[in-house]
């Protein structure tokens, strides 16, 4: 697991006390469910899906860095590199007739784990026309409500109770789907998610709150910014159980959306959830840094890759490893496509800087 | 073929770098995530990582090498199978048109630069339109003395009635019937799951509703008063007022935030201030601010149909005033339209909210003075009806504005700026505002008196732009 600082007891521990004495309290029932079993039985047509998309997310965010370097996108550009089991867990569990998500601004790979075009996204990141915010948007500001995907939002923090918006949206509906909301071990610390949390548990919402602990905020490790780090555990006070998962490990994020989604649908409520995962890049491409050595970051490349272990385990299944160099090729060419033609898409039209500002005319 | 490297920009604002240090020589080979040399920017040294594989064929540029302008080719990498010997580095013009690539109009570097520019001004004009009038009232109507409350209930409990996506939230909307009890009788007809009461937590239901709204319901959002929505104020303009424009039109966001706005009575400087100005200033945004009950009623209607986010500014001391309402099945106005309340032509007065009945009063004053003022009702607030007023000041050629609430960045400022703009050829005299007194709204009773905007300043104002002497 990518999280190591002190060393975590086993549960039940003192914080679980009145989790004991309470019957009714369901903080842990699911990280016992989750501890049975963390391993999801996926076919091997399901694994290598699996290590399909999180090779396009990865393969397109280096492609992405490689754009910025070259000017042809600007501003701020969060890459994903590191994170992919995340996305690709627990959006994989989906039903994406019914569910919605909503994320921070590192979105790209929550968008490619939909299948959506590379295409439109790199050229939003190019600020080109066919773009899929049309070029006004730009990396942070992503949306897709064709897959029910709500963004991409700029303000850290401001998707968790927008989250749990849609989540009321769901049940208000009643229509059966539940939110996946993420966001960062730095936003954790942001007063509004606890706002939700609140709401979310007192109406009985049908969202699973993702935090994604990728260990800095910015530049800030948790433990210089963080009270609790287990953040899995921030929810016991309004009574939302937790569980904490190895985001670097994609059977077993998908494991946990298991456990998680099937509680939220039988109709019990919010659950928290935490992903320690590590992100290989600066937090965005202006950030050199520092604040962690090189070694750490090889660590963490070497020993616990999401896609390495993947690839790792089709291969002890009998997969051959040009099998699996010939997707990387492939996902290569098409993630150069979409780079050339994010590179050759013209920019939005001149009159577009006056339309969508608001729907209707008054 | 081999892979040119070139000098990367790595901060949003870099344009050339210092090339500190080479971690790679020519020969080694090199992976993805590698890491090539240091570069240091005009904020930090930053690392260089390989996002292709191969063999670092020659290296151009020289360590410590200072100045390299970002896309400039540093080095060269063999790919796969190459032979490092055949890389050569990229001929002068080669270079140059790799150069001139980065110049291609309207691509990479140029964004946003000259000529286009020069386009965006001419081409990109503000689309302007003229706004819808107000529906005839046919003859004979009933009319119905109706206090704001009201009538602001009325339209909300009608369009509920009309569509299943519009609820209620708010501190105190259901059970206690409205801090204000605009909400009164709302949770008996509609239950608690349209009526909802939260809790005590701005910032986290303004972003919920805002959230309910993009997830395709039709939130009414109440603040207990528009000084709490200073918490939410994020959600307001950040989640609600920009995302349809970030999204490129995709996502809407149709949500009424309401409440009272403005001060009340000795409730001292924390609970006493006009957010118009505020919220009228941001692109994205409806802001609705009526005075009279048929106002209120209308607009809230039209403000709870609208595809787009409206913020709905009432006034607690307008509450329990009571008007006349048309009494039809769907009285619904239309947003962006002012309207003239009295109608004059000696002196225009402008004004919005509670202070038009300050400026209805001051006519009166003035007419019996012999001086014939006409009264504007804003009503909405953004998008501002500037066509009403510059008509109005090409009858009159005079102007005062009447608002409640700071002189700096007003309303009044805005009208001002509208009549210099695009009205100065009608001006017999310099528009004036009247304003609250540019302080924190004082407790002791003499000094919030002083501090507030009345009928005799609208008076002396109205009287200076026409030249006469008190």
């Amino acid at each position: 697991m990518a999280k190591k600082p002190a060393a975590k007891t086993k549960t039940p521990d003192a914080g679980n006390l009145a989790a004991i004495d309470d019957p009714d309290f369901a903080l842990k029932s699911l990280q016992e469910e989750f501890e049975k079993n963390k391993t999801f039985d996926a076919s091997e047509e399901q694994m290598l899906h699996f290590y399909e998309q999180m090779l396009l997310i990865r393969r397109f965010e280096e492609r992405a860095g490689q754009l910025y370097g070259l000017g042809l996108i600007g501003g701020f550009c969060h890459l994903y590199i590191g994170q992919e089991a995340v996305a690709i867990g627990l959006q994989s569990a989906l039903d994406n007739d019914r569910d919605s998500v909503i994320t921070g601004y590192r979105d790209h790979g929550h968008m490619l784990a939909y299948g959506i075009d590379p295409n439109v996204i790199m050229s939003e990141l190019t600020g080109r026309q066919a773009g899929i915010s049309k070029g006004k948007g730009g990396s942070m500001h992503m949306f897709s409500t064709e897959h029910k995907f709500y963004g991409g939002h700029g303000i850290v923090g401001a998707q968790v109770p927008l989250g749990a918006g849609l989540a009321f949206a769901h049940k208000y509906n009643e229509d059966g789907g539940l939110t996946l909301a993420y966001f960062g071990d730095g936003a954790a610390n942001q007063g509004q998610v606890y706002e939700a949390f609140n709401m979310a548990a007192l109406w009985n919402l049908p969202i699973c709150f993702v935090v994604e602990d990728n260990q800095y905020a910015m530049g800030t490790a948790t433990k210089r910014s963080s009270a609790e780090t287990r953040f899995y555990r921030r929810g016991t006070s309004f009574r939302i159980p937790g569980m904490e998962v190895d985001g670097m490990n994609v059977l077993e994020v998908r494991q946990a959306a298991e456990v998680a989604f099937k509680h939220i649908r039988e109709g019990n409520g919010p659950v928290l959830m935490e992903c320690n995962t590590y992100r290989y890049r600066g937090h965005s491409m202006s950030d050199p840094a520092k604040y962690r050595t090189r070694e750490e970051v090889q660590d963490q490349k070497e020993h616990h890759d999401p896609i390495e272990r993947i690839k790792k385990t089709l291969i002890e299944k009998g997969k051959s490893e040009d099998a699996l160099k010939d997707i990387d090729k492939g996902i290569r060419t098409r993630v150069s496509e979409a780079a050339d033609f994010a590179e050759n898409s013209p920019e939005p039209e001149a009159a577009e800087l006056y339309t969508d500002v608001l729907v209707e005319e008054y | 073929m081999a892979t040119e490297l070139k000098m990367p920009a790595l901060s949003p604002t870099m344009e050339e770098g210092t090339l500190a240090k080479w971690l790679k020589s020519e020969g080694d080979k090199i992976e993805i995530g590698d890491i090539i040399a240091e570069i240091e920017t005009d904020k930090a040294t930053m690392e260089f990582e390989a996002v292709d594989e191969g063999t670092l064929a020659k290296i151009l540029v020289d360590e410590g090498t200072e100045g390299v302008a970002v896309g400039a080719v540093i080095a060269m990498m063999a790919d796969e199978g190459e032979d490092v010997g055949d890389v050569e580095a990229p001929s002068a013009s080669a270079a140059e048109s790799s150069d001139e690539k980065d110049d291609v109009e309207g691509e990479g570097k140029d964004v946003g630069q000259e000529p286009s520019e020069a386009e965006v001004t001419e081409t990109a004009e503000k689309p302007t339109r003229s706004p819808a009038s107000d529906p005839a009232i046919p003859e004979g109507t009933n009319m119905v003395s109706t206090s704001v409350r009201e009538a602001l209930r009325d339209a909300m409990a009608e369009e509920m009635r009309r569509d299943e996506r519009v609820f209620v939230m708010g501190e105190e909307v259901a059970e206690y019937q409205g801090a204000y009890k605009v909400t009164q009788g709302l949770l008996d007809e509609f239950g608690a799951k349209r009526v909802v009461d939260t809790p005590i937590t701005e910032y986290g239901f303004a972003g919920l509703g805002t959230g309910a709204a993009m997830g395709g319901l039709r939130p009414i959002v109440e603040f207990m008063t528009f000084n709490f929505a200073m918490q939410a104020i994020d959600h307001i303009i950040n989640s609600a007022a920009k995302t349809n424009y970030m999204s490129g039109g995709q996502m809407r966001c149709p949500i009424v935030f309401r409440g009272p706005n403005g001060a009340a009575a000795r409730v001292g400087a924390q609970h006493s201030q006009n957010y118009g100005p505020w919220y009228a200033s941001v692109p994205g945004l409806i802001v609705i601010a009526p005075y009279d009950a048929a106002d209120a009623k209308g607009l809230m209607k039209a403000a709870i149909r609208s595809e787009d986010p409206v913020v709905f500014l009432e006034n607690e001391l307008v509450y329990g005033r009571s008007f006349d309402v048309p009494e039809l099945d769907d009285y619904v106005l239309p947003i962006g339209k002012a309207r003239i309340v009295r109608e004059g032509s000696d002196v225009t007065i402008v004004s919005y909210s509670i202070a038009v009945g300050l400026a209805l009063e001051a006519a009166e004053e003035l007419a019996g003075q012999g001086i014939d003022a006409e009264v504007i009702d804003l009503r909405t607030l953004r998008p501002l009806d500037k066509e009403t007023v510059l008509e109005s000041l090409k009858k009159t050629n005079r102007m005062v504005v009447a608002e409640e609430g700071w002189p700096t960045c007003s309303i009044a400022s805005e009208i001002v700026a509208i009549c210099m703009e695009d009205g100065f050829d009608h001006l017999d005299a310099p528009v004036t505002r009247v304003n609250n007194a540019d302080v924190p709204l004082p407790y002791a009773a003499n000094l919030e008196a002083m501090a507030l905007i009345d009928t005799a300043s609208i008076i002396k104002a109205a009287k200076k732009v026409c030249y006469i002497e008190e």
